[in-house]
């Protein structure tokens, strides 16, 4: 009998093993490379010297800046708070910490544009805090670069928060209590000896918020308007040239776009092989 | 020690509270201000009916896509040897540095009015942009690594020992499959078709512009919260955006049951 299946499925296997294999290849080649692909020979078939003189207008340049700005203080808002997060929730016991934990993940949960519209209720000019902001202070939310950090804040929460936890809940706590034991402070044993063991994740975790970010679109367009010059971003921007039918224009600004998004993540890629090559 | 430790959660908690509760209390606030029944005459209107079944429209077919091809090429990536696969590993993450926005430029440079392949739908009769099928191809790429992420550690943890049993005793391929790799992979199967679904039922950026958000025709849920928005229907676009929200919480409470066993099949087995 074992013979007899041997001769029935051997000849057949490779045949089975090829199409399954084209087929998922195919697949994937088209709804990973496919963008990607046209977006590069689109953007690239104008010429460079069209793109660099599409994306140095005023307007453009002031939509990529505006998206770098308000990415860049939202991660590192994101690193310090994220990293406070994911430390109180592995060091301490405290009632409610299992609702908290999975508060944490709530904002994946929810669709940007629902978040971006409760962010409009609550800091609306309208609305009570966002009128009590303006009134008192003169500090506009909504249609201002704070409405956008504030959206990227929310949507961006989980990934430094859930990429330190594993860390620190596998970290080995004797060098901490050495320390300790040395006489040295709190403060100073998590400067000096949590946070370097934490320092990989954390700069991962920051990172992929960062390049995340880039291509928000559905929580910031409603918190931002569309604004040039004011709270426009680069997503935003190839939104309205796409409407607009400037084909050109949302083309090049994709692909400054891609390109940062992309950097950003081959970093993250980068830093962890090479903390592997170093540590295995 | 102690006031450190209180002094540290309070800061959480308070951060936790004013960025993401806060804007959640204010939802529902807002969309109950107006009262219930002018919630439900708004959740009535023929638009939000039609955009809420369009969007689980696409969902299921985005799920049914990716829940057969996600399957393969996790299997082919975690089961077959060949060159270029641990490149190909590191390029699923593209789909996460893809912009929503870009996906749809992408197919309105495919498909649209002036579109590369537009004489060829043309010459076939279809209409994918502004249409259907553009909005589920649009769909498709941004949902595209949640299946395969799923379930790529789940194989790889249940190893083939099972399955080369399976074949010794004569089972054929699809069968040992069917039999012997299925059942394990069931949970992560389920979880990875529900966060699929529940990033489909969310997907704006690149569904918006694809569809161009033709009234009442090819208007998805988040589209039409959009443009009720713009046109401060407030009542409308809140109920909707409060209705759309829960769904997608209560789908991603629910899936986290499978997510559980699923963790729980793996630590088992290995």
């Amino acid at each position: 009998m074992t013979t007899q299946t041997i001769e029935r499925t051997t000849p057949r296997l490779p045949w089975g093993r090829w199409s399954i294999r084209g087929a998922a290849l195919t697949y994937l080649a088209v709804f990973l490379l496919l963008p990607l692909i046209v977006v590069v020979v689109d953007g690239l078939g104008a010429g460079v010297e069209s793109i660099i003189s599409i994306i140095s207008s005023p307007i453009a340049r002031h939509a990529i800046w505006l998206t770098i700005w308000t990415g860049i203080v939202m991660a590192l808002i994101n690193a310090v708070m994220g990293l406070l997060t994911a430390f109180v929730l592995v060091r301490y016991e405290f009632p409610g910490k299992t609702l908290l934990n999975a508060v944490v993940d709530l904002p994946f949960a929810i669709p940007t544009l629902v978040t971006g519209v409760m962010l409009v209720i609550l800091y609306g000019p309208q609305a009570a805090i966002g009128g009590w902001l303006d009134q008192q202070f003169g500090w506009k939310v909504i249609f201002a670069p704070s409405g956008i950090i504030l959206a990227l804040l929310f949507t961006s929460f989980p990934f430094v928060v859930r990429s330190v936890q594993p860390v620190l809940i596998n970290l080995d706590r004797s060098s901490e209590e050495a320390a300790a034991t040395l006489g040295a402070p709190a403060w100073q044993i998590f400067w000096r000896v949590t946070l370097p063991a934490l320092l990989p994740a954390l700069v991962s975790g920051t990172l992929l918020s960062f390049a995340r970010a880039i291509g928000e679109f559905g929580a910031i367009v409603v918190v931002a308007g569309n604004i040039p010059l004011r709270s426009q971003t680069a997503a935003i921007y190839v939104y309205g040239e796409i409407e607009s039918g400037s084909q050109r224009d949302a083309s090049a600004m994709s692909l400054v776009m891609l390109a940062i998004a992309l950097g950003t993540m081959t970093l993250v890629d980068w830093l962890s092989r090479r903390r592997q090559e170093v540590n295995p | 020690m102690n006031w450190r430790k209180w002094l540290l959660i309070s800061i959480v908690v308070g951060y936790m509270g004013m960025l993401i509760i806060a804007p959640l209390g204010a939802i529902v606030f807002g969309a109950f201000r107006e009262g219930v029944p002018a919630m439900i005459e708004a959740l009535q209107h023929p638009h939000v009916l039609r955009s809420f079944g369009l969007t689980i429209i696409i969902c299921l077919v985005v799920v049914a896509i990716h829940g057969i091809f996600g399957t393969l090429v996790a299997w082919v990536l975690v089961r077959h040897q060949f060159v270029g696969k641990a490149l190909i590993n590191r390029l699923l993450d593209l789909p996460f540095a893809m912009s929503p926005v870009i996906v749809g430029f992408t197919l309105i440079v495919l498909f649209g009015r002036n579109g590369v392949l537009k004489p060829l739908t043309e010459a076939m009769g279809w209409q994918i942009a502004f249409a259907l099928p553009g909005m589920i191809l649009a769909t498709l790429f941004v949902t595209l690594p949640f299946m395969i992420r799923e379930l790529m550690p789940v194989l790889e943890a249940f190893g083939r020992k099972q399955e080369e049993a399976a074949a010794t005793l004569g089972a054929s391929g699809w069968q040992t499959f069917r039999l012997v790799t299925f059942p394990a992979l069931r949970w992560a199967f389920l979880y990875g078709l529900g966060l699929t679904c529940a990033r489909a039922l969310g997907e704006f950026g690149a569904v918006l512009v694809i569809s161009g958000g033709i009234q009442g025709r090819t208007e998805t849920a988040t589209v039409y919260i959009f443009r009720a928005l713009d046109d401060r229907q407030y009542a409308g676009a809140y109920s909707a955006a409060l209705l759309l929200g829960a769904i997608s919480l209560v789908l991603v409470l629910v899936i986290d049951v499978f997510h559980r066993r699923s963790q729980k099949s793996i630590e088992h087995r290995t």
